[in-house]
């Protein structure tokens, strides 16, 4: 008897969370939910702008269905998935970070390596060719010689 | 150290010209899809004379699917009779050619349907599902579709008589047997690292049943 009241409880339960689920996922389709990911979707008839950007009815066509498929309980990355399996990695506006995309993600940070030691060696060489030499002090006047500069301004001819 | 700068700095360029050379001659738009070898995404739309249209109705027949608007002018204008004449030349031997509509209004589709006559089955797609479903990123555009339901080949702009000769009538010549889709030689190499193919694995099995993905279905089970 204890036992079938368990199983009875435990079913319950079960359904409740379900059911429940089920509702959050059907009802609480938020703006925000469709925006986070429209804005990593390319629109696939605009230059250079995301799915959540552009006003083209392409574009409005996929929130929509972005909107449509989480309501029917589908993961945010289960879109992405959907998305990307009609029109390839090109649809994402930020690559992947695995395979031949790498050199696209490490390319920037070599660059800026590579400058760095640019800078070191050259700023290196400069000091070298440059420590032979006297160091400059910078000429000082004293009154005497500035009085002489004076002097010798006034004689020269207009 | 003078000779080697001297070398250096014209043989640093070179790897950076050929990058520029290379990228300056492909078409940044034409973006090969990731469709082509897979099977195709089935659908099921309304002709514009309130006809049911799906693509399971044309199972065993060769599918010129063709994605138009009225608005795309000149492309659309100029394959609009060479579709009409392919159908009607080729309708017997099993091809069936089928347009849909997108982004357009109704009234200017049935004007650009009279303007040239078409006789094969057209519908609207007002949700642009169908067409997001193909991957379709503008107009016109074309999938050849084999009497097995697997997407041959994706064209992109008007289609030419050159398009039926060489992408529609060889199929013909091929069963209507289901096997295992077959991949094309075109863009194979493209479809060999499918994109997707790690999102599938992602979602694993809870993903939503859907008909026209075998593998996925068959993997799962």
């Amino acid at each position: 008897m204890n036992r079938v009241v368990l199983l009875l409880g435990a079913w319950l339960v079960v359904l409740a969370m379900t059911t429940v689920d089920r509702e959050v996922a059907g009802a609480s389709v938020s703006d925000e939910d469709v925006h986070a990911i429209a804005s990593q979707l390319r629109c696939v008839v605009c230059q250079n702008l995301s799915v959540a950007d552009s006003p083209s009815e392409m574009a409005h066509q996929m929130r929509d269905l972005i909107r449509e498929r989480l309501a029917a309980g589908e993961r945010p990355d289960q879109v992405m998935a959907y998305f990307v399996q009609r029109y390839g990695e090109w649809v994402l506006l930020a690559p992947p970070a695995r395979g031949l995309n790498l050199v696209l993600w490490l390319a920037p940070f070599g660059a800026v390596a590579g400058g760095l030691a640019l800078v070191v060696t050259l700023v290196r060489r400069w000091r070298r060719r440059s420590d032979p030499a006297e160091p400059v002090a910078p000429p000082v006047m004293d009154l005497a010689e500035r009085e002489r500069l004076a002097a010798e301004l006034e004689r020269l001819p207009d | 150290v003078k000779v080697r700068a001297r070398w250096f700095i014209p043989l640093a360029a070179l790897p950076v010209v050929g990058l520029l050379a290379y990228g300056f001659r492909t078409d940044p738009r034409a973006v090969p899809s990731p469709l082509v070898g897979r099977p195709a995404p089935a659908f099921e739309l309304t002709t514009f004379d309130g006809k049911s249209l799906s693509l399971d109705g044309q199972r065993g027949k060769v599918v010129v699917l063709n994605f138009w608007a009225s608005w795309c002018y000149p492309a659309c204008y100029e394959e609009a009779p060479v579709l009409e004449a392919g159908w009607l030349r080729s309708q017997a031997q099993g091809v069936v050619v089928l347009g849909v509509a997108i982004q357009d209004k109704q009234p200017a589709s049935l004007e650009f349907i009279q303007r040239f006559g078409l006789t094969f089955p057209n519908a609207p797609d007002p949700a642009g599902k169908v067409s997001i479903d193909y991957g379709v990123y503008g107009v016109p555009e074309t999938f050849v579709i084999d009497r097995r339901g697997v997407i041959r080949r994706k064209h992109v702009g008007a289609v030419t008589e050159a398009v039926f000769r060489e992408w529609v009538e060889p199929l013909l010549g091929e069963s209507a047997a289901a096997g295992e889709p077959r991949r094309t030689l075109q863009e194979g190499r493209s479809n060999d690292r499918r994109p997707h193919a790690a999102g599938r694995t992602a979602t694993g099995g809870t993903r939503r049943p859907e008909g026209p993905w075998p593998e996925a279905a068959g993997r799962t089970g």
